[in-house]
């Protein structure tokens, strides 16, 4: 913290600030108008992932105003010394899934990036929020953020997952459990055995969702999977400063008697994989459950919220979730694209073959992630069962570029919004992790992944 | 950044919890680089029929709602991305206060950075409020952040905003001239630790 005055927000500085294409170029903007530089151009960091085409990267950009926001990042970067991941970069990636591979995010730092998906970070133990334009700016200008003090909701996770059940499941149960808004205000701590089991990238995928459930950052402290996570990334300390800072790091987590303003226990030992079934990422049900019957919902602003969902969705109440016949499957996002994700859909993959009634891509999260995975042959399983093998960014998670669902069509994806018209107008998104997705792309309808991996 | 004193103004209403960021301004048009002309893009797929004619049975599609510049919602407004385009499209579209009794809260965050002011208030006057919307055609209110109190004709509602946003939205002040005073602290603080 660098300065507070008493009843102001804390001046807090920010030890890495991450930038991508669709949030910066207003901000870039009114340095220029106000006669400003970027204060530290080399704690700053650029790629283009929100609108970039997944096609062949020799090809052409065909929109024109995608083109017109991605060449204007590149000059902003140029113009205020900027290191840039572009698209020829062979370290270009969705922004949350190249900070952490390139050891960019690390434990007991501050990070922002204009994007609500920053909490990712926050599974290193790194403080990370995400921010509007206007601090975009802020913090190109002053390297600051002001921020006042948020609570504090500790979500203790506990139990052995059942096999098949993921770091995605027990998110999607957590935001069910606690509601979209149930952590508004709040940072949340993740804590308890099942979180110190899990390996960074489910850590990540956790983290990830916490603004799903409203909150302003998610955290899990660092252990040892962290330091060994971080060790020899391109950006972290190297030798004997790699030594200093995991000293440093081992000061990190909160006190064992530390107290929260909230805590929220979550028991996952029997725990059934999770699949959206509305219009937010609280509507979620079991996959051996039914679509609900918005009767059933304890107020009437409720009930009206489950029945535009349902209009929305296409679906009636009491159908089993099973029987949601699928058009599209979408593996990918900052959510789940990384290495893990992809081996454990390829591993459900092997062998078969993709639905004739659907259309699947897989998007790798960054172009590491896509060369380690066709070094591993992950790509020639997913193309041989007849997905698409994509280049990498955000793609059909938010539908900025030419990805997109026609509308009415249903899709498993692994992102992290249902929202309406999020994947393309009219389209129909049901949330999932990258194993149910996959078995889901063999089946043309979801199919509860504990029962079949048994066949 | 304009500042926001008082405002009186007719108020409209959009009755639907959690009214996400993506709802607001669709994804298509955050590829401009420019932080106006937002407002005709406001919740677009809502508003609109593909062929661009407006969907008779969207609230603010109603005449009586039209030159509206407060919005009356619920629980959770502006969840999802962080997205600034949203209080851009709203300002744009004419909306210079949002009253629910929750925001998410990046987009609440950006909101007093555009001069814009949403104000919390309890679930019981939420629903009063639209009560008497919906029986009082062309109702106004007055929201008044000097005084933080919203009122009508035979009601007023006390309402808290945080000291420091109320003072900079007051002035119209920006926070990175503001954070540029303590200069010298940023720089103690950089040789010491950055």
């Amino acid at each position: 913290m660098v300065h507070q005055e008493p009843g102001q927000p804390a001046i807090l500085y920010i030890d890495c600030h991450l930038v991508h294409e669709v949030t910066s170029a207003q901000a870039f903007e009114g340095l220029r108008l106000a006669g400003r530089k970027v204060r530290r151009p080399n704690l700053t960091y650029a790629t283009a992932d929100h609108n970039v085409p997944t096609w062949d990267r020799s090809l052409p950009i065909t929109d024109a105003l995608a083109k017109l926001q991605i060449d204007t990042l590149g000059k902003n970067c140029e113009e205020f010394e900027i290191p840039l991941f572009g698209l020829d970069s062979p370290d270009q990636g969705i922004v949350h899934v190249i900070g952490p591979e390139l050891g960019i995010t690390q434990p007991g730092k501050t990070l922002v990036c204009g994007d609500s998906h920053t909490s990712t970070h926050g599974a290193f133990g790194t403080l990370a929020f995400g921010v509007g334009t206007s601090e975009v700016e802020h913090v190109l200008a002053t390297q600051c953020l002001l921020q006042s003090k948020p609570s504090s909701l500790q979500i203790q996770v506990q139990g052995q997952l059942p096999p098949g059940v993921t770091a995605k499941d027990v998110i999607l149960y957590i935001i069910r459990t606690i509601g979209t808004d149930g952590g508004t205000g709040c940072v949340i701590e993740y804590t308890g055995d099942t979180i110190g089991r899990f390996t960074m990238e489910e850590r990540m995928t956790v983290c990830n969702m916490s603004i799903e459930a409203g909150a302003r950052a998610g955290m899990i402290a660092p252990d040892e999977t962290t330091y060994a996570y971080m060790e020899g990334r391109s950006y972290a300390p190297q030798g004997k400063e790699f030594q200093d800072a995991v000293d440093y790091w081992r000061t990190l987590p909160s006190d064992p008697d530390a107290s929260f303003d909230r805590t929220v226990e979550v028991e996952v030992s029997s725990l059934a994989p999770q699949v959206s079934w509305g219009t937010n990422p609280g509507m979620v049900t079991d996959v051996t459950g039914t679509v609900p019957d918005p009767e059933s919902f304890a107020d009437e602003t409720s009930r009206r919220a489950a029945r535009s969902a349902l209009e929305y969705m296409g679906l009636q109440p009491g159908l089993p979730i099973t029987e949601i016949k699928l058009d599209r499957v979408f593996i990918g996002s900052c959510t789940n694209a990384r290495i893990e994700d992809l081996r454990a859909a390829a591993q459900v993959i092997q062998g078969r073959k993709v639905s004739s009634s659907l259309q699947a891509m897989v998007v790798p999260g960054s172009q590491r992630v896509k060369r380690q995975a066709e070094k591993e042959g992950l790509d020639r399983i997913f193309t041989e069962a007849g997905f698409d093998w994509r280049e990498s960014g955000c793609s059909m998670c938010l539908g900025m570029n030419p990805d997109i669902l026609s509308p009415g069509q249903h899709c498993a994806s692994t992102s992290n919004r249902n929202f309406e018209g999020r994947q393309g107008r009219g389209g129909r998104t049901h949330l999932v992790s990258p194993a149910m997705a996959a078995v889901a792309a063999i089946e043309g309808h979801f199919t509860d992944i504990r029962q079949w991996s048994n066949n | 950044m304009e500042p926001f004193v008082k405002i009186k103004g007719l108020v409209a209403t959009l009755d639907r919890v959690n009214v996400d960021t993506d709802q607001i301004i669709p994804k298509q048009f955050l590829k401009r680089i420019e932080k106006t002309g937002y407002g005709q893009f406001l919740f677009y797929d809502w508003r609109l029929n593909e062929d661009g004619s407006p969907k008779p049975d969207f609230e603010l599609n109603a005449p009586q709602f039209k030159g509206a510049s407060i919005l009356l919602t619920r629980d959770n407004f502006g969840c999802g991305s962080s997205r600034e385009h949203a209080p851009w499209a709203l300002l744009d579209y004419g909306f210079r206060s949002i009253l629910a009794p929750s925001f998410a809260d990046i987009f609440y965050n950006n909101c007093f950075k555009n001069g814009m002011l949403p104000v919390r208030l309890p679930q019981d006057q939420i629903s009063e409020l639209f009560e008497w919307v919906g029986a009082n055609s062309g109702a106004q209110l007055t929201v008044d952040l000097e005084s933080q109190t919203l009122s009508g004709d035979s009601m007023e509602y006390p309402f808290e905003v945080d000291p420091f946003r109320r003072d900079c939205l007051l002035k119209g002040l920006n926070d990175i001239d503001l954070t540029l005073k303590y200069e010298e602290q940023i720089r103690e603080y950089e040789s010491k630790f950055a």
